[in-house]
């Protein structure tokens, strides 16, 4: 380091063209965003600018207080069942060989690539009436006629867990692939069995980056926008489609952008609750 | 736990992660227009259908045009963002590096409205080059990880080597470090190629209503009811991703891209 620091490997100026990039395209969208969540409802379907909190105010009402409680507990769900199912699948998957955690790995970059309205169709095929797995139950003879469990909490749930998993798992592959297999090896000899060097030291090793993982999880599916659309009815729809709604069907520009800067605050909290999570315990 | 029972608990997973995507692809054979499983009449009548039709083929051009550029303009800013920040310490270098993962942290909703009022503000609202500059300032993450990684990885005394034998800076560039890090310039491309193709909500935002991209032609179909065209497109997208990232899993090294240390080739 002493050496280099004589001469970088890089110019300076080389961070000038990302810099100006980002904050031109990135910070100054924010920006205005933030003015227009203050400037005052034009009823034309724009805003004229001004400094008022009424934007803000609407918070305070009965229906935002409903959005949040759906988006939160659905999310909330969602996220714990992910982690919960992702855990001893990723500890699992960090064992095997290089070349069947690539193949793996590949399955999972490939659905959690795809697009939501891509999962939602297949997801609602799979529930539907004439496709689904209501047919199978009814040649099984479960249940007396085909039937459909889609729309339903329980479709947008399964729906939000099956975007939600592979991430989970890339979110905890690191640490945990790079847990010291000697600690759970030492166990093993001290006479631990499977299940106990499992929940007696991994998991507590792992507690941080569990932690992390879930609150990113959480925010990952938070920012559900077509699942909720497609997979539930409108009492849950969330946040992310109340903001799309009030700005390009409602006209209400300031609601929406008012509610965005409101989750962006929330998504930035958690995502550095997370990595203060995951810095406590676990990420070595 | 035995080994046979992880496997199991393994494998059960990846077929739930998989059942929607055979159905799918079971629904896409059907011969007549309808969604049945199992297919009636199967024949792959709709694949053809699905070259034939421009209402079709129109946004799976928008969609590739911009995947295509978008990705370029990613890498474009994710390469010397990776570079200045390497080896720097700096408040500059630490913002830089906020900037370049903070978009991607977020909900995506938040990005999409900034750049819907940006680009109305400004003026390209409704233009496929807002689009593009949106999708590559929002992917902007993927190249800079990749990148990253591939710079932490580059022995330092190979510079010192190539610098003792009078290379300058630019000498260095070229013939050091550029060849190393092309391997993960180009997955970092297909990563964020892979996620423009895919993404929603913000080509939605910036220019839905007149450069309409494949998710948006899907989820717009979805409302007048299901064709099998919808189950040929999904199963050509899933299939593509799958294959954009087997070629990475197989020229590449996965496992380390993702973050695995201890990882090796067989």
């Amino acid at each position: 380091m002493s050496a280099t620091s004589v001469q970088t490997a890089t110019p300076r100026w080389l961070g000038l063209w990302p810099a100006a990039m980002l904050t031109l395209f990135f910070l100054v969208p924010f920006g205005i965003m933030l003015a227009v969540s203050v400037a005052h409802r034009d009823v034309s379907g724009f805003y004229e600018w001004s400094f008022e909190w009424d934007s803000y105010a609407r918070f305070l009402s009965a229906f935002f207080g409903k959005v949040m409680a759906v988006s939160i507990s659905v999310s909330l769900t969602a996220a714990a069942i992910c982690v919960a199912l992702a855990f001893p699948f990723t500890v699992f998957l960090s064992n095997m060989g290089h070349r069947a955690q690539t193949r793996i790995l590949v399955v999972l970059l490939s659905a959690l690539a795809l697009s939501e309205v891509i999962i939602g169709f297949s997801l609602s095929t799979l529930l539907s009436q004439t496709a689904g797995i209501g047919n199978l139950f009814h040649w099984l003879g479960l249940i007396d006629e085909p039937r459909a469990y889609t729309p339903s909490l329980f479709a947008l749930i399964t729906g939000l867990c099956y975007i939600g998993f592979p991430f989970a798992v890339l979110v905890l592959y690191p640490p945990v692939s790079r847990l010291d297999p000697e600690i759970v090896e030492a166990a093993r000899v001290m006479g631990a069995s499977g299940p106990r060097a499992f929940f007696g030291v991994i998991v507590p090793n792992l507690r941080g980056a569990i932690v992390g993982a879930f609150i990113l999880v959480f925010v990952f599916t938070l920012g559900s926008y077509l699942l909720p659309q497609l997979l539930g009815r409108s009492e849950h729809w969330t946040l992310s489609v109340h903001i799309t709604d009030q700005a390009v069907y409602q006209s209400n520009l300031p609601f929406g952008a008012a509610m965005s800067v409101f989750l962006m605050l929330v998504a930035l909290a958690l995502v550095g609750l997370a990595s203060l999570a995951g810095r406590e315990r676990g990420a070595a | 736990m035995t080994r046979a029972l992880k496997t199991t608990y393994v494998l059960v997973i990846l077929a739930l992660l998989l059942a929607p995507l055979v159905i799918v692809a079971a629904v896409s054979l059907n011969g007549p227009q309808s969604l049945r499983f199992p297919p009636v009449d199967p024949s792959l009548r709709w694949y053809g259908e699905l070259f034939r039709q421009s209402e079709w083929l129109v946004p799976l051009r928008h969609s590739l045009v911009i995947a295509a550029c978008a990705a370029a303009l990613a890498v474009a800013i994710a390469l010397p963002l990776a570079l200045y920040v390497w080896e720097r310490r700096g408040i500059a270098a630490k913002a830089l590096t906020g900037m370049g993962l903070a978009p991607f942290a977020l909900p995506p909703v938040i990005s999409a409205l900034g750049f819907m009022i940006f680009w109305m503000t400004l003026g390209g609202y409704g233009r496929i080059y807002a689009t593009i500059i949106s999708h590559g300032i929002f992917l902007v993450t993927l190249p800079l990880v990749t990148i990253s990684l591939g710079l932490k990885g580059i022995d330092r005394s190979l510079i010192e080597a190539a610098r003792v034998m009078g290379a300058g800076r630019w000498g260095v560039f070229r013939t050091v470090i550029l060849p190393l890090l092309i391997p993960y310039m180009v997955s970092g491309y297909a990563f964020a190629f892979v996620l423009s193709l895919n993404e929603y909500i913000i080509a939605y935002m910036v220019a839905g209503f007149t450069v309409e991209t494949l998710p948006i032609k899907i989820f717009n179909a979805l409302r007048y009811g299901y064709t099998p065209i919808l189950a040929v497109v999904s199963v050509i997208f899933a299939a593509l991703s799958a294959l954009i990232f087997g070629l990475i899993g197989r020229f590449g090294n996965l496992p380390r891209l993702l973050g695995a240390e201890r990882s090796q080739h067989d």
